[in-house]
């Protein structure tokens, strides 16, 4: 059923297909890219995950451009564009003719509230999900696991601008503590 | 299409009798461009907030109610959020020349940004102190990832939604813990949802 072949296809056919199934945004998705990338088709190593995950959150744009990073390292520039279109591409396309759809019709229906009751807890169980497949890539040690922890808490308690809390891990990550 | 959306009998009504908030005239392709381009950039950990800041600050090109309404609609779809936002916002502004402006602009500056980071990881992924600096951004990162899904859950565990609730932990296990593909899960768990969420509703208005 999948291209085996020709990595560019692969890369494709596997987010071209998760474009459409990513029910919350690109950070809900990464349990399914985690499972092709790391599981199936070993593309990348569980660290590699990590490493690109992290490099994705310290580089400014939207969260899908991780898919941009799994695409480089499968094969090259060719592979970075190739995944971040297929990802992008056919979910932008329903947007532009849902848009035009619902700019048509009129505004009362009921179903967009029930549809997005629907959604939202599934949405979260997949972020839960997210956050433990990340977590179990990037912790290996117990000070990594307690690092993770403490910038959770940092982060839900206060204000703090996001780059601090990166930039703090990475000066702790550069003494050697994790 | 942008005049479409605004011209509905109430809104007219609305802004002949009060002088709504003024907004300016749809902008060109380029401008959509630049502006999409310059949102991204700047957004670090999600460009939402800027894309909010830019279209309804900055430029008033659309009222905050106009902003928010559009920005439901991307919402349930599937995929990137902010992509969806992107295509909407351009395709009200200009059609599909504005939807591919205002796309490529979120998309392809930081792309091309992102590309050199990972030729940079390619190259120089295993140096040592690169491995420490990366580990500990990790932890860093997945922190950030914990505080929002606990953020997004408080509004569950405050309202007592004892379904959503099993809903979200559901999927939780089977995508997180059972490690089953996300195409399986959402194919059984979007109808139940649904069918959850209707039969709600109509016990709310019976």
């Amino acid at each position: 059923m999948t291209p085996n072949g020709n990595p560019i296809w692969a890369l494709v056919w596997t987010f071209g297909l998760m474009s459409l199934f990513a029910v919350g945004g690109a950070n809900a998705a990464i349990p399914e890219m985690h499972r092709v990338a790391v599981d199936i088709r070993h593309w990348l190593t569980e660290r590699q995950f990590a490493d690109i995950y992290a490099i994705s959150q310290l580089s400014p744009g939207p969260n899908v451009l991780i898919v941009t990073l799994i695409g480089y390292s499968v094969a090259g520039v060719a592979g970075a564009l190739a995944a971040t279109l297929a990802m992008c591409v056919p979910t932008a396309a329903l947007a532009y003719y849902a848009s035009r759809l619902l700019t048509r019709s009129s505004g009362k229906s009921r179903w967009p509230a029930i549809i997005q009751a629907a959604l939202v807890p599934l949405s979260i169980g997949l972020m839960a999900a997210s956050a433990l497949i990340v977590t179990q890539a990037a912790d290996r040690t117990w000070a990594a696991l307690l690092v993770t922890l403490a910038a959770a808490v940092v982060a839900a308690k206060t204000r703090l601008n996001p780059l601090w809390i990166l930039l703090a891990g990475g000066i702790l990550g550069l003494t050697g503590l994790i | 299409m942008w005049l479409m959306s605004t011209d509905s009998p109430p809104a007219a009504a609305h802004a002949a009798e009060i002088p709504a908030p003024t907004t300016n005239p749809p902008p060109g392709v380029l401008a959509l461009f630049v502006a999409f381009a310059k949102m991204s950039l700047a957004g670090f950990g999600g460009v939402l907030a800027f894309a909010r800041r830019g279209i309804v600050e900055e430029h008033r090109w659309m009222t905050a109610d106009e902003f928010n309404e559009t920005f439901a609609l991307c919402h349930f779809l599937p995929g990137p959020n902010i992509v969806n936002l992107s295509v909407v916002f351009g395709s009200r502004f200009g059609g599909i020349a504005g939807a591919i402006a205002a796309f490529a602009g979120l998309v392809g500056p930081p792309m091309l940004l992102v590309t050199v980071l990972a030729a940079l990881y390619a190259r120089y992924g295993d140096v040592d102190a690169l491995r420490r600096i990366l580990a500990g951004v990790s932890c860093g990162a997945v922190g950030l990832l914990i505080s929002v899904v606990f953020k997004m859950m408080m509004p569950l565990i405050k309202r007592r939604d004892v379904i959503g609730l099993v809903v979200m932990v559901a999927v939780f296990i089977a995508i997180g813990l059972v490690r089953l593909p996300l195409q399986a899960v959402l194919l059984v768990a979007i109808p139940i949802s649904l069918a959850i969420a209707v039969v709600v509703r109509r016990r709310a208005t019976a």
